[in-house]
């Protein structure tokens, strides 16, 4: 039978079985076995989400992920909100790059009204802005973070002040350090402040510098590279079948970038090749995201270059109080820093969306992927390899 | 490379010193902040926090008025996400947000607060969080403009000439409503504005002609003529033009043909009781009076001088601007629910001490038809003529003289009627216009609405204000023109009436008729000196009335412009508590 919502029938076959790996039979009373549980709180793991190891001695034999610490129901939140409501709820389901979700929302609704024609330049190239400024800070804490998962402290210190210096210049743009919301339905809230260019070339100067300290002080680690080299590799056989995406995918040499495949805004207009690595490693994947800091760096400078001086920020829109879209659905997706990030979205003709529903790349990566990749590891390396992946738990279950 | 991680060493540490002290950036959404005297409690605010994190309540030394709610938003920062939609909508751009970003506080209550009235550290902050640069709305700022027949094609003839909305253009009009309500306490009537305006956007004419007639049974008439007291004190128009809320009513009104009425009204069938109403003149107050007390099972006629209904709207307002089968549209509504009408009945003072007797209740409305005059030397003369006793004329149908040369004295908008149709009288008869209106009141004190000024002016007549009449001057008999001075000030210090002139700027008005349009009043010669006796007077000598519209003697009730106005909205609202007042009253008669 076809399955009438996808249009066809898939082959179960192939996807990805959990029942498969948790067959091996682990007798428990044989005491050769140990449960550990990692989280839901534990000072290693990314948000709230519990990891259940099952370990013999010092190595993970099999592993289960748990969420439902975090749940606060936002899509269901947005969906009892006017559309314009939508996006200070939204950001919450990602703290890591909050930008990402107004980004979605606004998209979504646009689309579906039919005024995502209408969206001035200057909104979008500052859409962009935003977009990419959320992708750098979320790598200043990203690269040096993979560091500290093997006990390098120091580049998170540094990562982290220089992270702050780009939320100084969140405050200026946005109003707001981490929750932004900037974007809104029908464009921005804000232009570009006097003198905001060339406090952020100081500060993109300031990053520069830390790229080039950060890859000494990480890559030519032989600590570093010992621990990372080689671990949880992914194949490029996995990759459809445990639907990977982003840095993840292109460590392996899976090319997927939503901002080349499907350019969305103006990246068509921006000059960058996402980078790739082939060995699909701990080591690989750093290696492909500090490669990415240097670009969003560069596509900072080349957004700044390019931006017009001057325009509206806002579409004429209908009056947000009793604003109704036609039915519909549509699902937008963007490259974020974690990859492919995408919501669906359904209208009924109402004031308030019928279906909010967000796809994000952590639900695969967190769960299905997490769970195959640290069989066989040590449990020394659980929190590297979960890093390594970039789980977001709060857009696991939003 | 070992060293790499003592490279910076010898660095200053980045770390601020002083975080608390730290200047938050200019654009910065920090706590709130509400210019009280700005705001009007319209509560947009409110409606679009998406955290419920807002109230308006009432607060100390703020009064509530036409224009004001009288309310403030309230902000409970335990809800609040600091989002900012509430500064992004405010109507009149009075709330915003500081950028202060510290508050060390022990009593968890206070973070319950209303910004610009409890005291905070931070209202003396410049910066924070505003509206946006220009071109960021929520609503839209700019009125649909309604289609007028241009001047030259509207000029002499009396053919209505604003056009009406069409359904897109109604329903983007109606989309800039904030639904604050601001309008229904200032309108006389209490009308239920944005709830009609909601079934335009919702495509329910249906619904919206019962929300019309639950508080104004003459919606076609004041579609078109209201004064519109709501779109004064209307919130969008704080920042932008206000809503047509006039225009949108007559487009409810337009829509639903006449015949529908009695089904969506639900009138089909009305208990009649036995108690007799008696209602002098079938002006707004007399015809919802009538209306309301007939839904109210009672048994009522009218009493009308005339040949036609509708007093003031049918023989004072002229016929371009509120044509005669719109007013025969409302009229025969009301007529249809059994209301009994006696035209051509002129009740003097012998015939209103019979209705005393035949009737349960009387309620007069007999309205402002006697012309005021200026008593300047020549007024007397025959060719001097009172603006209220011409338009009645014109809408009789009888041959009034027009002139070629005309002279208006008065500003407001009776004055405006006579000077316009005047001026298509003469397009029709000479083929050009000669006519001219001046007023004590200069440009901007005249009380005439600006549209009727404009449109005056472009139908080829002539305004010239901030003159004072002296004298009409007569040679021979005729009328040669009108003597005028320049006028210094209208009212004194204390507001009060007394023009002030100054005597060397002189002007003269070449006329061949002048008429006074500076005022009616009331002829109420009907009421004897023994009723009269029992009346007891008010402020400003006008009969003491409660808040039924009841006077001193218990059965006479009175309302329209002799009471209240001059306007169609409060005689309509003269009939809501006129008629719950007569209900009352011959309900407690019974017992």
């Amino acid at each position: 039978m076809i399955n009438k919502f996808l249009g066809f029938e898939p082959d179960k076959s192939k996807l990805p079985s959990a029942t498969a790996k948790i067959g091996a039979d682990l007798d428990l009373s044989s005491h050769k076995y140990q449960k550990i549980w990692l989280g839901p709180n534990h000072p290693g793991v990314t948000g709230n989400m519990a990891i259940e190891l099952t370990v013999e001695g010092n190595t993970v034999v099999n592993a289960k992920t748990h969420v439902g610490y975090l749940h606060r129901g936002f899509e269901k939140l947005i969906e009892r909100r006017l559309y314009v409501q939508g996006f200070p709820t939204s950001i919450r389901m990602c703290v890591a790059e909050p930008d990402t979700n107004e980004y979605l929302i606004a998209t979504c609704t646009e689309q579906l009204s039919g005024y995502d024609k209408a969206v001035p330049e200057m909104a979008k190239w500052l859409r962009m802005l935003s977009l990419e400024m959320a992708r750098l800070q979320g790598l200043l804490r990203g690269v040096p973070g993979q560091g500290g998962t093997f006990a390098l402290g120091l580049g998170v210190q540094w990562g982290v002040y220089l992270r702050d210096l780009i939320l100084d210049r969140f405050e200026e743009l946005t109003g707001a350090r981490v929750y932004h919301m900037y974007i809104i339905p029908g464009g921005v809230r804000g232009l570009l402040p006097d003198g905001f260019k060339e406090r952020m070339e100081d500060n993109l100067m300031d990053i520069d510098d830390f790229i080039i300290r950060i890859r000494k002080l990480m890559f030519h680690n032989s600590v570093f590279k010992t621990r990372a080299k080689g671990l949880a590799r992914i194949t490029p056989e996995m990759v459809d079948k445990y639907g990977i995406v982003g840095t993840n995918a292109r460590g392996c040499g899976v090319k997927r970038d939503v901002r080349k495949d499907e350019p969305y805004l103006h990246y068509d207009k921006l000059d960058f090749d996402p980078p790739t690595d082939s060995d699909g490693d701990i080591y690989a994947r750093t290696w492909v995201r500090w490669q990415e800091l240097i670009q969003t760096v560069d596509l900072i400078r080349q957004i700044m270059a390019k931006m017009p001086a001057k325009g509206d920020i806002k579409a004429q829109m209908p009056n947000v109080l009793h604003w109704q879209i036609p039915k519909g659905e549509t699902y937008v997706r963007l490259e974020s820093g974690r990859g492919e990030y995408g919501m669906y979205y359904v209208t009924d003709g109402t004031d308030k969306p019928r279906r909010v529903n967000l796809r994000g790349p952590s639900y695969t990566h967190a769960i299905a992927l997490l769970e195959d990749l640290l069989v066989g590891a040590d449990v020394a390396d659980v929190h590297a390899i979960m890093v390594s992946l970039q789980t977001c738990p709060p857009e696991i279950e939003r | 490379m070992p060293f790499t991680a003592w490279s910076k060493i010898v660095k200053d540490p980045v770390t601020i010193k002083d975080p608390l002290n730290r200047e938050a950036a200019p654009r910065y959404r920090g706590f709130h902040d509400n210019d009280v005297d700005e705001c009007i409690g319209c509560g947009t605010c409110e409606a679009i926090c998406e955290n419920e994190a807002i109230d308006l309540v009432p607060v100390d030394g703020i009064e509530t008025k036409d224009g004001d709610s009288g309310l403030r938003p309230k902000i409970d920062y335990g809800r609040c996400c600091w989002c900012a939609l509430c500064v992004d909508i405010c109507t009149t751009n009075s709330l915003r947000l500081t950028n202060e970003y510290t508050w060390v506080d022990t009593d968890p209550d206070n973070f319950r607060f209303v910004p610009g009235v409890d005291e905070k550290d931070w209202y003396e902050k410049e910066d924070g969080w505003r509206k946006p640069v220009p071109n960021y709305h929520f609503y839209g700022q700019e009125r649909v403009e309604m289609e007028e027949l241009p001047a030259e094609a509207r000029g002499d003839s009396f053919i209505e000439f604003v056009k009406g909305y069409s359904k897109d253009q109604a329903q983007q009009e109606a989309d800039r409503c904030v639904e604050c309500g601001i309008c229904i306490g200032t309108c006389p009537a209490h009308m239920g504005i944005p709830e009609y305006i909601k079934t335009i956007r919702n495509d329910d004419m249906e619904e919206g002609l019962k929300i019309l007639y639950d508080t104004n049974p003459l919606p076609e008439i004041c579609g078109r003529i209201c004064t519109h007291k709501c779109e004064d004190v209307c919130s969008v128009g704080i920042n932008g033009d206000p809503l047509s809320i006039r225009w949108l009513k007559r487009y409810i009104a337009d829509q639903v043909p006449s015949e529908q009425y009695h089904e969506i009204l639900d009138t089909q069938k009305i208990f009649k009781g036995d108690t007799k109403i008696a209602i002098l003149g079938s002006g707004p107050a007399g015809l919802s009076t009538a209306y309301y007390l007939s839904l109210l099972g009672h048994n009522v006629t009218i009493f009308e001088k005339l040949e036609k209904a509708g007093g003031m709207m049918r023989y004072g307002i002229p016929e371009y601007r509120l044509p005669y089968d719109q007013i025969d549209k409302d009229v025969d509504y009301i007529l249809s629910l059994g209301v009994e009408i006696k035209y051509n009945t002129d009740v003097d003072a012998k015939m209103f001490k019979k209705l005393e007797s035949d009737f349960d209740a009387v309620f007069i409305s007999t309205g402002l038809h006697a012309g005021r005059s200026t008593r300047i030397p020549g007024s007397d003369h025959k060719h001097v003529f009172q603006s209220i006793d011409l338009l009645r004329q014109i809408t009789a149908g009888e041959e009034i003289m027009v002139p070629e040369k005309v002279v208006i004295i008065g500003g407001g908008n009776v004055a405006m009627d006579i000077t316009r149709s005047m001026a298509r009288l003469q397009k029709i008869k000479y083929g050009k216009v000669q006519t001219l209106a001046t007023s004590l009141e200069s440009e901007e004190e005249m009380p005439a609405d600006r549209e009727e000024v404009v449109e005056a002016r472009e139908e080829g007549a002539i305004i010239d204000p901030g003159w004072g009449p002296k004298e009409i001057e007569i040679v021979d008999g005729k009328i040669k023109g009108l003597h005028v001075v320049k006028v210094l000030s209208v009212f004194d210090e204390d507001h009060r009436f007394n023009p002030k002139f100054d005597e060397d700027n002189k002007k003269f008005f070449d006329a061949d008729m002048v008429v006074e349009s500076i005022g009616q009043a009331p002829d109420l010669s009907y009421i004897s000196d023994e009723l009269k006796e029992k009346l007891e007077l008010g402020p400003r000598g006008r009969y003491l009335l409660n808040e039924y519209n009841q006077t001193s003697v218990e059965w006479l009730f009175a309302g329209g412009d002799i009471v209240v106005g001059p306007d169609v909205i409060h005689g309509i609202a003269d009939g809501h508590k006129a008629a719950v007042g007569i209900d009352n009253f011959l309900h407690n008669k019974k017992k």
